[in-house]
């Protein structure tokens, strides 16, 4: 960010490369300390003594209402995820509306109803909050920003660190990747598929609990922005292990399949919202399999990976023709290819 | 995944790739034209199921890669004008012009939306009647027929605030300005989407005059080793040709609908190609009759000469003279995240191929 000319472009929040940069040279240049440093989906706070974790996040989705939820669930399930992935047990939000003059309000109490039971689908209180209107055209229609608190033991606040990760581990997804993205982007452009693609938009917090106290987890995140790509390749930058993924056993909707192939896009740089990609030891992976499985959240869940000593810092796809590439981070805004 | 899964079988690509061996003798180069099929080869590591006297060498095929830059700068200058939104295919919007690019722009206030067809920018100028919606017309014979309907379309609805920027290219030309440079081809990959539209009839002088083996190919793991195979035993009986491997979508006569309306709207016109120069009759131009569709004559602007950024093998790599690996900037300069050149910007650049598939 030299250029003093440099401005802000679409692809600086997309979650890839560009707002990787973004971060580094702007925000963490100013606002460096030890905690924000560590760059976890939750920060892990030292009160007195015991810790807690703390995370927050936007909402500016476009629209506001897609297949399998809305701003306002997302809202609920995006920090309620942050925290239950550090190893948090998320227990209380903020919530604070920026809101279009003109906005139906039946449609804001639709939203706000949608906050209010998945709140209690996920057992976290909403507790204090905000609200701001702007002049018409100056925001889109409606923006959500929620923080959360949740609870974490000792044990259990190291898992975002990715500190004792080894060649031969393995690597679980809970379900199909690619849904919320694809799901998403349907309702907004004007493709008309017909595709039952529905967003996997969900609070992972209860599941994520379950695997936590009976087996041991290495390392989990949620792939949202940036997809499972992003998450992987953070991970290989930050243990100096490569890890090789096997393309068919990627769990793919096949609504999902068909609009990458079509759009030209990789699913794994695609957004989830229910998704957590978990790294575990051989053994307890297929302990955590198991119980994953048992859960609604989970059915589909499988180990799409492994950790390697081979390539380090890359993260390899082997497709069943021997082909193989390198999965990068999203460079900027994923872009369709014109034919 | 119907009509993928079919055509990405494990066991028939080996087969297939065991009978190439087995026929191939002589050591030749065929030239992929079309970057879809540079994307599939990498995709599926074709590479390593070929044997070692055939080899592949990517060309031309790429439609952001191969649009010049004066082009780009003419759209970026259109981009500024009060009152215009620019509406292009998302692969453009990244590429670098001589000084910026349309992503750029856009956070400088430009208007520039991206569409997934050409008829979502007739709606764009439907819904804005006091602007002027100028479409970026970049592709070969697969998406210029899309643009010549949005033309008849905006001309059957009286749409007067609707222009396209055409820099449209055909594929004969550069085909044969390849071979009548000297590179090296013992055949073409065709490309198969652009055949389904113009049928089979262009590659005939290659074939004939030539001497050049020209198979049209489908673009999944098992169309293309086909697609080789058939090329390689035409070679070796010294029998070259135009085949297609690719029936299920092509034909001999292609897509006569199509092809009238490109005739309709667009007349042939020498045309600037990115690292190849001017290739005569190369270019789609609007015809004179639908000129008030045309950017072109509606907007004066003056774009300075450009030139090709220092450094960047583009035009090489364009030609299949050279490869990505050969080129100094390749992934050190120049990544997708930063691109020098336009054939790291789009998905199916040769470069931003390699660049991803560099295991």
């Amino acid at each position: 960010m030299n250029n003093q000319e440099a401005k802000i472009m679409l692809g600086h929040g997309s979650g890839g490369k560009m707002m990787h940069s973004l971060i580094e040279d702007v925000f963490i240049k100013h606002f460096s300390n030890s905690i924000l440093k560590e760059q976890t989906d939750s920060a892990i706070l030292q009160v007195g003594s015991s810790e807690i974790a703390f995370t927050t996040d936007s909402f500016v989705i476009d629209p506001l209402f897609f297949p399998g939820g809305n701003i306002g669930k997302l809202a609920v399930c995006g920090t309620v995820n942050d925290l239950a992935v550090s190893g948090a047990e998320p227990l209380y939000l903020s919530v604070s509306f920026i809101i279009e003059e003109g906005f139906p309000i039946s449609e804001l109490e639709v939203v706000v109803e949608s906050l209010a039971s998945e709140a209690k689908k996920a057992g976290v209180l909403i507790v204090t909050g905000d609200t701001k209107v702007v002049n018409k055209g100056k925001c889109d229609k409606l923006f959500i920003n929620t923080a959360g608190i949740g609870k974490i033991t000792k044990k259990d606040s190291f898992i975002s660190k990715a500190l004792d990760i080894q060649a031969g581990d393995v690597i679980i997804v809970n379900g199909t990747i690619g849904d919320h993205g694809m799901a998403v982007m349907n309702a907004r452009e004007s493709f008309n598929f017909k595709t039952n693609v529905e967003s996997d938009c969900a609070s992972l917090n209860h599941m994520i609990r379950e695997v936590l106290d009976k087996s041991a987890v290495k390392f989990m995140r949620d792939p949202t922005r940036g997809g499972v790509a992003t998450v992987l390749n953070e991970l290989v930058g930050k243990t100096k292990l490569g890890i090789e993924i096997d393309e068919s056993s990627l769990p793919i909707n096949p609504g999902v399949k068909a609009m990458c192939e079509l759009l030209g896009f990789d699913p794994l740089h695609i957004a989830n919202e229910g998704k957590v990609l978990i790294v575990a030891g051989e053994e307890e992976g297929l302990e955590i399999l198991e119980i994953l499985k048992m859960n609604e959240l989970g059915k589909k869940s499988t180990i799409i990976g492994r950790v390697v000593s081979d390539h380090p810092g890359k993260v390899v796809l082997k497709n069943e023709t021997g082909g193989r590439r390198i999965i990068d981070s999203l460079s900027g805004d994923q872009l369709p290819r014109i034919c | 995944m119907k009509y993928v899964d079919e055509y990405r079988k494990k066991d028939l690509i080996i087969s297939v790739s065991e009978k190439l061996k087995a026929v191939s003798k002589k050591e030749i180069v065929l030239m992929e034209v079309c970057g879809g099929h540079t994307m599939a080869i990498q995709r599926f590591g074709l590479h390593s199921l070929l044997p070692h006297t055939v080899r592949l060498i990517s060309g031309p095929g790429c439609p952001v890669c191969v649009s010049s830059q004066h082009f780009i700068d003419m759209a970026m200058a259109y981009s500024k004008i009060p009152g215009v939104i620019i509406a292009t295919y998302g692969d453009l919007i990244r590429v670098p012009g001589s000084t910026t690019s349309l992503e750029k722009e856009r956070a400088n206030g430009s208007d520039v939306r991206i569409v997934y067809s050409v008829l979502e920018s007739l709606e764009i100028a439907k819904n804005n009647p006091e602007k002027k919606i100028v479409f970026l017309g970049i592709g070969f014979e697969t998406t210029a027929p899309l643009t010549a309907a949005a033309i008849l379309e905006a001309k059957k609805e009286n749409l007067e605030n609707f222009f396209v920027l055409s820099a449209h290219k055909v594929m004969p030309p550069v085909m044969k300005a390849l071979v009548a440079e000297g590179v090296k081809i013992d055949g073409f990959i065709a490309p198969g989407h652009v055949t389904a539209i113009t049928g089979t009839a262009i590659y005939n002088e290659l074939a004939e005059v030539c001497g050049l083996g020209v198979v049209v190919s489908g673009f999944e793991p098992v169309d293309m080793m086909q697609a080789i195979l058939m090329l390689t035993m035409q070679i070796e009986a010294g029998t070259p040709k135009v085949e297609i491997q690719y029936q299920r979508v092509v034909h001999n006569e292609g897509n006569k609908i199509a092809q009238q309306m490109l005739e309709d709207v667009f007349e042939l016109r020498d045309d600037r190609w990115r690292g190849l120069g001017v290739i005569p009759k190369s270019g789609l131009g609007i015809r004179k009759e639908l000129s008030s569709f045309d950017a072109e004559k509606k907007f004066n602007v003056e774009v300075p000469e450009s030139t090709e950024p220092k450094g960047c093998i583009c035009g090489q790599i364009l030609r299949g003279l050279k490869t990505p690996v050969d080129c100094g900037l390749f992934g050190k300069k120049c990544t997708p995240t930063d691109p020098i050149g336009a054939c790291m910007v789009s998905g199916e650049g040769t470069c931003a191929t390699y660049y991803k598939y560099r295991v």
